[in-house]
């Protein structure tokens, strides 16, 4: 009787409760497509080592906003998870928007990130001689690619995929951020001690070693820690025209606006490169691009915080 | 088989060996990810089947087995049923085969950690639960005394309680998203502390007066245990969930709740350890007296962690790392296991007359004792550098390179558990087939230190 009870009161009351929770806005249900991709999430448990949840707080600020109720109004079941092996997938469409990179990583993780311990799904592609109409092959570096043929997704993959890339959390207004932060943790002494991401590079000089660290958190998954890129995927920086030019103001804009279906010395590339004018500061982006302006024998001329914030300020 | 007790053990032991062998799948597979490939074997699926299986398969089993010996023996009394017993039991199995075919074919509940299963096969577990309560009331309203035994209002508590559980989480109508998220931390919680562990601890309090030949330091101490775990549990478990978008009130509680755990826990080892002391050498001398105290020792330990981690400022640190594996490995295996153990090489004998060659029983604590010291002292410290990691905003694959070693040296630890498993289930085929001692009086086994 008392067990009833309290199970009553504290599984199945706050139960009804919450799942009334009203949208947040702009939290739209799934389409089809990416609901089958969720579908396909769930049956092979990339929930035990990927969240979905950004908490408010300092670790959690790479993976987006803090989360809020409304978000997760179409989310049954829930995918919140208890580990974090892997990273974050709240804003994973925003974060890497580049279908090419999914498809290369899904199929190999090691393809594209030599360090990660994820399981390959190559058993989600099938490899054939030559790609259906309306399939494009995935351009998987000659290390990881089949001997014979070309390498193409299957439904479930495709499914996948675009369930990922609808991962974008809808922005909040500025009065309910501040409601989700005033919970949380700003006397948390990671916070107010300043992580390194928030070190004073602003004062002035480049910091390499910060320059290092924010290159490999959000831009080797792509460019590689070589700055060779991948073939036929995502284009080198080392000995880039734009890199090593002199007028930055080109390099400062694809870093703060992204890049998509363009051309880079003379060949094209099909993927998405995202945005990182709303993720990164000036001085954030001023220590990456210099960073890849000094790097793998590169001689571009360095940038500071205020040529970012001027050609910020230019959109 | 001898007994229904001996078939539950005998089940149990074959759903630990394969359980426990998926883990160690599991534990390679975060060192040699490429190992093991395609749908079958992937991560995803293997990891909810390894914590389905040591639940669901070895440790209801064995608990339940314990449970009914236990019922009826301190009742003066046999079983109600054999037949319901059997019934169970054949249940439990239905069940634990159909719950880890469909995790391994992708159908599932989603990743709802110890609820994967899909409803109808969680529907059948529910099915034994309730055979198993009425089992077990049936045999103790037979007793021959005026009171219930102690350890009978912790066994049929929580299996009764259980059944609540089972039932709050398969309903659908109020699990939609945020509203499922609060179910999945009451659920996750419960189905550990309101199953296993009144279960565990009311098979101890049974075998640890019988090994000691002496009773319990204090009964009153064990029901004021019995109520405040009773109280407690069922309000802690939105811990798994702070700093979530679930109401910040339902978190606090969680928290102050979590705290006030303490009570039944610190009150609770404290009469197991007050029952032992004095017999230091008896315990010493007796495998099962061993397997119990380090069982008693996880309980004080690992509980006390678990206030600490639901604590908001070492939450921020030790939340989604690999502390939480370690807790939950210290706790279900250090607590469940080794209680288990220590039940069953006390009473299993008892039933069979057939005991396990003390070699055997050495080995097998000596492995499992050390191996699960490797395990939970290297994934707290690799969590800890996780989390240090993250708060100080360096690129997330650090975290995954940092945590190599500890993956490895936690990989050693699951060796050490596994191989002691194998060890186990030698001793159990000994105590259920083996050359049978002369029918021994308790007092005979003592001496010869097979039991005590």
């Amino acid at each position: 009787m008392v067990y009833g009870c309290l199970a009553w009161a504290m599984g199945v009351l706050p139960g009804i409760e919450l799942s009334r929770v009203p949208p947040g806005p702009g939290v739209e249900p799934l389409t089809a497509l990416q609901a089958r991709g969720r579908e396909v999430y769930v049956a092979n448990g990339c929930g035990y080592c990927h969240t979905q949840q950004v908490r408010p707080m300092n670790a959690d600020k790479p993976f987006g906003r803090p989360s809020a109720a409304g978000d997760f109004k179409y989310q049954t079941p829930e995918l919140l998870g208890s580990e974090r092996t892997g990273p974050d997938l709240t804003n994973i469409g925003v974060r890497q928007p580049s279908s090419v990179w999914q498809y290369i990583h899904l199929y190999n993780p090691r393809a594209v990130v030599p360090q990660s311990i994820m399981p390959s799904f190559s058993w989600l592609f099938t490899a054939v001689e030559q790609p259906p109409t309306g399939l494009t092959p995935v351009p998987l570096p000659p290390a990881y690619a089949p001997a014979h043929g070309v390498v193409v997704p299957t439904p479930e993959a495709q499914a996948l995929i675009a369930y990922l890339a609808s991962l974008k959390q809808p922005p909040l207004s500025g009065a309910e951020v501040g409601v989700a932060m005033a919970d949380a943790v700003n006397s948390a002494p990671s916070a107010s001690s300043g992580a390194p991401t928030r070190a004073p590079a602003a004062a002035g000089g480049y910091d390499p070693a910060q320059g290092s660290s924010l290159f490999t958190a959000n831009c080797s998954a792509c460019h590689q820690a070589s700055g060779e890129g991948l073939p036929g995927a995502f284009p080198p920086l080392k000995g880039d025209e734009v890199v090593n030019a002199d007028d930055a103001a080109m390099h400062i804009h694809v870093v703060l606006h992204g890049l998509q279906g363009a051309q880079v010395g003379g060949v094209g590339y099909g993927g998405v490169m995202p945005p990182f004018a709303g993720t990164l500061s000036d001085a954030d982006i001023a220590n990456i691009i210099d960073y890849e302006r000094s790097a793998w024998g590169n001689h571009g001329k360095p940038v500071t915080a205020a040529q970012v914030a001027a050609e910020r300020s230019k959109q | 088989m001898r007994t229904v007790f001996s078939a539950y053990v005998i089940s149990a032991t074959l759903w630990l060996l394969f359980g426990t062998g998926v883990g160690l799948l599991v534990a390679l597979k975060f060192w040699l990810p490429d190992f093991g490939a395609g749908p079958w074997l992937t991560l995803g699926r293997l990891r909810p089947i390894h914590t389905n299986s040591v639940f669901y398969g070895f440790a209801s089993i064995a608990l339940v087995g314990l449970g009914y010996y236990v019922a009826a023996r301190s009742s003066g009394t046999k079983l109600y049923s054999a037949a319901l017993a059997w019934i169970g039991l054949g249940l439990f199995n239905v069940a634990a085969v159909a719950g880890t075919v469909a995790l391994d074919i992708g159908y599932n509940n989603g990743d709802l950690e110890y609820r994967e299963w899909p409803w109808p096969i969680r529907l059948i577990f529910l099915a034994a639960l309730v055979v198993t309560a009425w089992n077990l009331i049936g045999t103790v309203a037979r007793r021959r005394s005026e009171d219930v035994y102690l350890s009978n209002w912790y066994i049929i508590g929580g299996t009764l309680w259980t059944c609540i559980i089972a039932v709050v989480a398969i309903l659908p109508w109020y699990q939609y998203g945020l509203g499922q998220v609060a179910v999945s931390g009451y659920y996750m919680h419960n189905a550990v502390g309101i199953w296993f562990t009144p279960l565990a601890l009311g098979v101890t309090y049974y075998t640890l007066p019988k090994l000691l030949n002496r009773p319990i330091y204090s009964y009153a101490l064990g029901i004021l245990v019995f109520w405040t775990n009773l109280l407690f549990y069922p309000i802690i478990g939105s811990h798994h969930f702070l700093f979530s978008p679930l109401p910040w009130w339902l978190q606090t509680i969680a928290i102050v709740f979590s705290v006030a755990m303490l009570v039944p826990v610190w009150g609770g080892s404290s009469n197991f350890l007050l029952t032992m002391r004095g017999s230091t050498h008896d315990v010493i001398h007796s495998y099962p007296l061993l397997f119990i105290f380090v069982g008693v020792m996880s309980y004080l330990l690992g509980s006390t962690e678990g206030t600490l981690e639901a604590l908001r400022s070492l939450q921020q640190v030790w939340h989604l790392t690999n502390v939480t594996v370690g807790h939950s490995h210290l706790t279900m295996y250090g607590i469940i296991a080794f209680m288990i153990w220590g039940g069953t090489y006390a009473l299993l004998p008892m039933s069979t007359g057939r005991q396990a060659d003390r070699w055997a029983l050495a080995l097998h604590f000596w492995a499992a004792t050390v191996g699960i010291l490797i395990y939970v002292i290297s994934l707290t410290i690799g969590g800890t550098i996780q989390g240090i990691d993250w708060s100080h905003g360096m690129p997330f694959i650090q975290s995954v390179v940092d945590m190599q070693t500890y993956y490895i040296w936690r990989g050693i630890g699951g060796l050490l558990m596994f191989l002691s498993h194998v060890i186990f289930a030698w001793n159990v085929w000994r105590m259920c087939y083996g050359p049978a001692a002369a029918a021994m009086p308790l007092n005979t086994l003592r001496a010869t230190g097979a039991v005590a």
